[in-house]
């Protein structure tokens, strides 16, 4: 009970310095470092997310890009001005039902997550019988399908050419905010039994079952909050960067937060929080390998696509030499 | 629909399903014995393309000479990914794997971007191979023809190799059970590593043919082929070789015959194979030509 005391009060005094620390950066801090800041807190929430889906419970899924993307066009359609949205759909007008909406930003974002919810469901409780890697090329395949109809459905989402425009709600509040409560819901999550299930399903299916856990419910549980907090972190990203269209939502963006997962430990919470930040921080700063730099004497010519080689180059060595992730302590 | 148009859109069909029929064995082959989705697979069928590409642009070496060589050192590269990605990795959860695969898969991609460029290249085509020939009235390129009679032969003698030699049948009791066939003296390593450089070696096959058809290379290019073959090795039932085949013909014909007949769902023809994976996965997950697997406590 002592330590639980302690615990707490730890995680109070980073709570309180987290938001002084935000505070005093949304007060000091130019646009662009700002931007890398909520990045970082959506990126928090994403991890964290995927975590849940692929850390905690053991499903390998690769879906995230369309989940986010679900979460990302329902922010983007229910907060975009009746003008703006005019402007948009120049090709081929908005479908009415969808275009003189306009909600303000916290209904529309919870919208977002349980749209990208409803979807996990209904995707998760066919696709969730399969095994891991069946279930990995499915998912897989349900992101792709997703980014597929968001291009062809012009009327609802304007296509290939994307959303322009889209009003910029997010800041550091409501990143880190969201990031703050997805972490206490995690932790809350964890410690009680359904967390203590989902980790059952991870470690081994068949005693789990027999242990009388109800397998294919817990599996659609941690699929569907997974997939709405990944609604959600796609919702606020769509609201920081104001532009949003399908090509955004490749596999890569599922493979940069599965990168953070992976580095911060699969099944581990603080790692991946730390594993976010420092992954959006080094994101930003390794830039300048696809840009050329110039040390005065002499000019370096970037390469365009290098940070991702270093990245993948990471990803790889982590994998092989150390299994429990960069930051989890073995 | 005239009658002429559409053995033209089947002999398209046809030429695409080959193609995906050699990218699709390298998976089911990797998948029968690793039981791992080799992510990277349809990134060295881009690299088969490339090599092919500076191989013609570079040496003064015949053509189909430089179209053997690239295949062949592509599939050493095949073979040394799984040295370097896979094997140290192969007592680990298959999670862990599965994640080095997908991190091979994007480096990879980034590499090819960062040696090869970003912009599109036009592939050499060999003359020979650019001729048009009309036959009733159907105007359909050479290499449609080329394209299945090279994947007939290379299946003929893969077929010879898995069933008659000795290699094969190591090869098949791997996949069949690799604990007791290791105890049985088989060379594991040996094994895989030569199951890597056929799939590799095909799946470059495949990309220079790709090339020769579709002569626009890029970096990118070989993610979603890559993604349908492994749906079309799942299609036919994962670890079977003949299910791969069937798989990546059943997709070739299907999408080229969706286009044809239903103009309107072109901008979908991506989804088309994922869809047919769901409904497959759900109906029998074990695909057509699979073998039920009993869960082992």
């Amino acid at each position: 009970m002592k330590d639980k005391n302690r615990f707490n009060n730890i995680s109070l005094i980073i709570i309180v310095a987290t938001i002084v620390g935000l505070f005093i950066a949304n007060r000091t801090l130019d646009d662009y470092k700002l931007r890398i800041i909520n990045l970082c807190g959506i990126y928090i929430t994403l991890g964290l997310s995927m975590n849940l889906i692929n850390g905690f419970t053991g499903l390998f899924s690769l879906g995230h890009a369309g989940f986010m993307a679900i979460g990302a066009y329902t922010v983007a359609i229910l907060t975009m001005p009746v003008p703006m949205k005019e402007m948009n759909f120049f090709m081929k007008p908005m479908v009415p039902f969808l275009a003189n909406l306009e909600w303000s930003f916290l209904p529309a974002l919870l919208m977002a997550g349980i749209m990208a919810g409803i979807f996990g469901f209904l995707i998760g409780a066919p696709v969730l019988r399969l095994t891991d890697d069946y279930l990995a090329i499915a998912t897989l395949g349900f992101a792709e399908i997703i980014r597929v109809v968001f291009t062809n459905t012009q009327s609802i989402t304007n296509g290939a050419l994307g959303l322009k425009g889209i009003p910029n709600n997010t800041n550091v509040w409501w990143s880190w905010g969201i990031g703050l409560l997805t972490i206490g819901f995690m932790v809350f999550l964890m410690d009680g039994s359904y967390g203590k299930a989902f980790k059952a399903i991870r470690e081994d299916e068949i005693a789990a079952r027999s242990m009388g856990i109800n397998l294919f419910k817990h599996k659609v549980m941690s699929f569907t909050f997974g997939s709405f907090l990944a609604g959600i972190g796609g919702g606020l990203l769509a609201a920081l960067l104001g532009t949003i269209d399908p090509n955004m939502f490749r596999i890569t963006l599922t493979f940069n937060i599965l990168l953070i997962v992976v580095l911060g430990g699969l099944g581990s919470i603080k790692g991946s929080v730390i594993s976010a930040i420092i992954v959006t921080v080094m994101m930003e700063a390794l830039r300048f390998l696809d840009e050329s730099i110039n040390l005065g004497f002499v000019q370096l010519k970037g390469v365009p696509g290098m940070r991702m080689v270093v990245f993948s180059i990471i990803l790889m060595v982590v994998v092989i030499f150390r299994k429990e992730g960069l930051l989890k302590e073995s | 629909m005239g009658n002429l148009n559409f053995l033209q859109h089947l002999a398209n069909g046809i030429s695409l399903g080959s193609l995906y029929a050699l990218i699709a064995i390298g998976y089911t082959m990797v998948y029968g014995i690793l039981r791992l989705i080799n992510f990277a697979h349809g990134d060295i069928f881009m690299l088969g393309a490339y090599i092919t590409y500076y191989g013609i642009l570079f040496t003064s070496i015949p053509w189909w000479l430089v179209f053997i060589f690239a295949s062949i050192f592509t599939g050493f590269i095949g073979l040394l990914l799984e040295k370097i990605a896979y094997r140290p990795l192969r007592e680990s959860p298959r999670i862990t794997i599965l994640i080095s695969a997908i991190g091979a898969s994007f480096f990879l991609q980034n590499f090819g971007i960062v040696v090869f460029g970003g912009r599109p290249k036009a592939f050499p085509v060999p003359n020979i191979l650019n001729k048009v020939i009309r036959l009733g009235g159907v105007s359909v390129g050479i290499v449609t023809f080329v394209i299945p009679t090279v994947t007939i032969i290379l299946l003929l003698g893969l077929t010879y190799f898995i069933t008659k030699t000795k290699t094969g049948m190591a090869m098949r009791a791997l996949s069949k059970d690799y604990e007791t066939a290791s105890l049985m003296g088989i060379d594991i390593n040996r094994i895989i590593s030569i199951t890597f450089f056929i799939g590799s070696f095909l799946a470059a096959v495949g990309g220079v043919m790709w090339g020769t058809k579709y002569p626009q290379l890029m970096p990118l290019m070989g993610v979603m082929p890559g993604l349908k073959c492994f749906i079309a090795a799942v299609i036919g039932g994962i670890g079977n070789i003949t299910g791969a085949v069937i798989g990546g013909f059943i997709l070739g014909l299907g999408e080229i015959l969706l286009i044809a007949f239903l103009p309107n769902l072109t901008g979908y023809r991506d989804a088309f194979a994922f869809v047919l994976l769901i409904i497959i996965l759900l109906v029998k997950p074990t695909g057509l030509m699979g073998e039920k697997i009993t869960e082992k406590v």
